[in-house]
């Protein structure tokens, strides 16, 4: 569904991306792990427009997406939490939920169903939904940032360390609802530095290193041995 | 204190809010545009001025002065809508001070443009509504206050949108993290256009609302933007709220001060205040701390 083929990308002169190729199923959720500044999450800007590509293409179910402007991706199903939940700070709970749910098309029975379904899993979003989005913890954000990409009713959410300093009981939550998202058919490309809980949720994982993809195998292989894991994370 | 009569002091209040409140108008239009696009618009003046001068000739031709201030409004929005396209969109996230040469050249344009248009006599727009009325010992002229409701008015209706409106929070939402903003599927560009768009509507507005007091010339904008632009400043750069709190603050200072000095001299006190302002509080008066 979601193919990198040779990807690669510059942050100005560096050259962060050295020929990334990955893909995503339907459905299927998708590791991809490293140490800090591997490029992990220059892959997922790259895919949203965000940095551009300079060589190699990005698909999404056939279309060539990497000439795209990034507002267009939403609306071939592709959501996006981004790495510091950028939530936006001064609009409440709910706005926050409108940017996504105030969309050509959207009738109000389904943006009521939408709005329902997301405070059915995070009912603390309801709670707070009159709340500025800057003033909740770090972890209802998190829950916020999801959220806010679940209403757009996406075939592929890329994840970007949504557990990153969040207590461990918030983590449990993230998996909980990772696996929910799976269930309902969504496909999920996670970045994490997490190791067990992206093998736990994942069924292929990708290791990435110096900008480039250096090992893939099935989440069941790796988590039977971990040579690999200690190889190029260390942990 | 003990010098100056209630009545003065009085008098001098309604002149403060009404002139606080035209000042809010063009200062709101200033501050949408740089909170959204980090644009510091040295057009708007004359953008003014040209919404001014179109509704100069809508009045001639119709006699009309609501569908002078319509037609106007539309045609210097479309005109906003136009420059964004043309002049700022291929400068987006470039240095600031690009963007701020653009607009200083589109300003020069525009005056000069309405130089060879309309030549440089000044044109006159009739108030819509006439009459005078008792306030203490003078006739004060009821279309200031009409002027002043107008402003609030349209003030309001962009408050109401911004808040409620499904493009006000895309507006908001733009402002606050461009880049987010277009991950959520807002079309980002179309929203820049758009909100330049409503400023430049909303200065050409002020233009012919405040044309029938001074006449129409190529420098009807120079004062307000001066001014629109300490208000901006004093009121934290962006804030829309603090924007209008400032507006008026600040025209009520001077309101006060031309009791003790001339009029003219009256103005340096909004100057002090901008330069306090930057000294001690650079974020703005009427913005919330930030945590």
């Amino acid at each position: 569904m979601l193919a990198l083929r040779d990807v690669h990308a510059h942050y100005g002169k560096s050259h962060v991306l050295h020929g990334v190729s990955i893909d995503v199923g339907p459905g299927e959720v998708v590791g991809l792990l490293g140490r800090n500044g591997v490029g992990k999450s220059t892959t997922l800007k790259t895919i949203m427009g965000l940095v551009r590509a300079s060589a190699g293409s990005v698909t999404f179910e056939g279309r060539d997406i990497v000439h795209l402007p990034t507002h267009r991706l939403p609306g071939y199903g592709i959501g996006y939490v981004p790495e510091d939940r950028r939530v936006f700070r001064l609009l409440t709970v709910l706005e926050n939920l409108r940017t996504g749910l105030d969309r050509a098309g959207m009738t109000p029975t389904r943006r009521d169903a939408l709005l329902e379904k997301v405070y059915r899993h995070f009912p603390v979003l309801r709670e707070r939904r009159h709340q500025a989005g800057g003033t909740l913890s770090g972890g209802e954000q998190q829950m916020l940032a999801i959220a806010r990409a679940m209403v757009l009713e996406p075939k592929i959410i890329l994840l970007d360390e949504p557990t990153e300093g969040l207590m461990p009981r918030m983590v449990g939550q993230i998996r909980e609802i990772i696996e929910v998202l799976n269930a309902e058919g969504v496909a999920i490309l996670l970045v994490e530095q997490n190791v067990p809980l992206t093998l736990a949720v994942s069924s292929r994982v990708y290791i990435m290193e110096k900008g480039t993809v250096r090992h893939q195998a099935p989440a069941a292989a790796l988590r039977a041995d971990d040579a690999v894991i200690h190889q190029y994370l260390g942990v | 204190m003990g010098a100056i009569p209630l009545d003065q002091f009085l008098v001098q209040t309604v002149n403060g809010l009404v002139s606080g409140m035209i000042l809010a108008l063009v200062a709101s239009g200033l501050t949408l545009i740089f909170g959204i696009m980090d644009v510091v618009n040295f057009a708007h003046g004359d953008l003014l001025m040209l919404g001014a001068f179109v509704g100069s000739g809508i009045f001639l031709s119709t006699g009309n002065f609501w569908a002078a201030l319509f037609v106007a409004v539309v045609v210097i929005a479309v005109l906003g809508a136009v420059l964004q396209l043309t002049t700022l969109r291929p400068l987006l996230g470039r240095d600031p001070l690009t963007t701020i040469l653009a607009t200083f050249g589109v300003s020069l344009v525009l005056q000069n443009y309405a130089l060879w248009q309309w030549g440089p006599s000044a044109r006159k727009i009739t108030e819509p509504i006439g009459g005078q009325f008792q306030l203490l010992y003078l006739q004060y002229p009821v279309y200031r206050i009409a002027i002043a409701l107008l402003s609030a008015a349209i003030i309001g209706g962009l408050w109401l949108f911004m808040k409620y409106g499904k493009y006000g929070i895309w507006i908001r939402a733009t402002t606050q993290d461009r880049v987010m903003a277009a991950a959520m599927g807002i079309p980002v560009p179309a929203v820049h256009a758009v909100v330049f768009a409503i400023g430049a509507g909303m200065a050409a507005a002020s233009g012919v609302l405040f044309a029938p007091l001074v006449g129409v010339t190529q420098t009807i904008g120079l004062d307000f933007t001066l001014r629109a632009f300490v208000v901006v400043v004093v009121g934290g750069m962006g804030n829309l709220g603090g924007s209008i709190l400032a507006s008026i603050f600040v025209s009520l200072l001077e309101a006060y001060a031309s009791l003790f000095v001339s009029p003219a001299q009256a103005v340096i006190v909004s100057f002090v205040a901008l330069v306090l302002t930057l000294l001690f509080r650079p974020t703005g008066l009427f913005v919330p701390t930030p945590k």
